[in-house]
């Protein structure tokens, strides 16, 4: 396919390996936010093919895994009252909740749909008016538009039987969390394409500038984010911080406004719960006072359920680049994506579920 | 989740107030909501994430880029294997 072929061409991503072998004369700790790009490393062994200097650590950048515990445990709870259609993406399925899942819920005889698109859970609504449909809307940046426009459809046709239950969070507070944290190691970012596609970097310019610290946007095949990794190592030698674009062939400085304008009318800046990581300020969105009438907690009473992580999970860590998975020792033996402890072994862009699915238990000591 | 691919649009038209296109991913084609595209015409390529189109691939910035790399490549096939080559793997 055109745009996606050419950027997994084994001699460019050689190439790229060779000239950062070339410019890298230190050690260097670099830091992929999305887990779409920390699936492209491990699924095309990018890691091993870096300079045995580059250090790559893996972000946050996963919304399945990130979705605080108490929201599937909401999302469970709704799902199994009689009236309720609960609606979500696939990936959110078999993401532990405190004692089950939306898949066992499921089996149980709840009623579970799974959609691609939010415009399918307004159609579910549209079709089934005497049935409370709630749609889970998770996501980052890039998905939020999309949710966005399932409420503003949902309002536009005055639905009674729609509603969503939000957990949206934001990048560029969660940047700001790790680095401002004693514990941070990362020394430069590639920051993640689709967010920036929707967003722009204006945002990643001021992280640069607040901590001087070189960030680049990159793509999500095995080419784009060595070329970002080359960039970044480039900076780095050089002594430089700047916010770089690897990806210009979808992302722009200014972003998508249309998108941004959508998000902005439906949702507004609120804290959020981060799983495994805790309470981060301003880094989620919640619907906006005029789409009360279609936010599910706040038409069913679901403010009560609370819920405290396991804590043999080292989620917290991994998330923010401080540990590996395989410096877990629940990691492939306690904790596998058949029976996950944690939600960075459900979602295949976990970091956990990626090296466990590229074998990287069996190379680790 | 995060993820978009890029495909072609064939074809696009308004239903409801909203702009649907039919768009080409390698051999599937799908309605895909063209709301947050309004510059991309029949022919360009999107990004689609979740049923929406988020951006239209810039055609130009991608040729160029993709030029560099293709010399970078071509350069690399006609060197020697890297030193530091492991010769097991």
């Amino acid at each position: 396919m055109k745009y996606l072929d050419e950027y997994r061409d084994e001699r460019i991503a050689r190439a790229l390996a060779r000239e950062i072998g070339e410019h890298a004369k230190q050690r260097w700790v670099l830091m992929e936010i999305c887990g779409g790009q920390t699936h492209t490393i491990m699924r095309y062994g990018l890691d091993e093919l870096l300079p045995s200097g580059i250090e790559l650590v893996h972000g946050p950048g996963c919304p399945v895994c990130v979705t605080p515990l108490e929201t599937i445990d909401k999302a469970i709870a709704l799902a199994l009252r009689p009236e309720v259609t609960l609606v979500s993406y696939g990936d959110m399925l078999r993401v532990p909740g405190s004692n089950s899942d939306l898949f066992r819920a499921k089996a149980q005889g709840a009623d579970v749909r799974v959609v691609y698109s939010p415009v399918e859970a307004v159609k579910i609504a549209r079709a089934n008016p005497d049935r409370k449909v709630v749609f889970l809307a998770i996501g980052f940046e890039t998905t939020a538009p999309a949710n966005a426009m399932a409420a503003w459809q949902a309002k536009r046709e005055s639905l009674k039987n729609f509603s969503l239950l939000v957990s949206h969070v934001l990048v560029p507070p969660a940047i700001r969390a790790m680095l401002a944290s004693p514990e941070n190691r990362v020394q430069g970012f590639i920051a993640p394409g689709h967010v920036c596609t929707v967003m722009g970097f204006q945002e990643y310019e001021q992280l640069v500038r607040d901590f001087a610290i070189p960030i680049v946007v990159g793509g999500f095949e095995p080419v784009d984010l060595l070329q970002a990794v080359l960039m970044l190592v480039k900076q780095l030698e050089r002594g430089e911080a700047r916010a770089e674009n690897q990806y210009v062939r979808s992302v722009t400085h200014q972003g998508n406004l249309s998108a941004q304008q959508i998000l902005k009318d439906v949702f507004e800046i609120a804290d959020q719960k981060w799983r495994g990581i805790g309470g981060i300020p301003r880094s989620g969105l919640q619907l906006r006072p005029e789409f009360a009438a279609y936010d599910a907690n706040k038409i069913f009473d679901l403010d009560l359920i609370t819920a405290d992580e396991p804590a043999e999970c080292i989620s917290a860590q991994v998330l923010q680049g401080i540990k590996k998975p395989t410096d877990c020792a629940a990691f492939a033996v306690r904790c596998t994506p058949e029976n996950p402890l944690g939600a960075p072994m459900v979602s295949s862009e976990g970091a956990c579920a990626a090296y466990y699915h590229y074998r990287r238990h069996t190379f680790a000591s | 989740m995060c993820l978009a691919i890029p495909g072609k649009i064939l074809e696009s038209a308004e239903q409801n107030g909203l702009r649907i296109g039919r768009v080409q991913f390698g051999g599937i084609t799908r309605q895909i909501s063209l709301d947050f595209v309004p510059e991309a015409q029949v022919g360009d390529y999107v990004m689609v994430h979740v049923g929406f189109a988020i951006s239209r691939v810039d055609s130009d910035e991608a040729e160029r880029t993709y030029r560099l790399l293709e010399e970078m490549g071509a350069l690399e096939a006609e060197l020697p294997p890297p030193e530091d080559a492991s010769s097991s793997s």
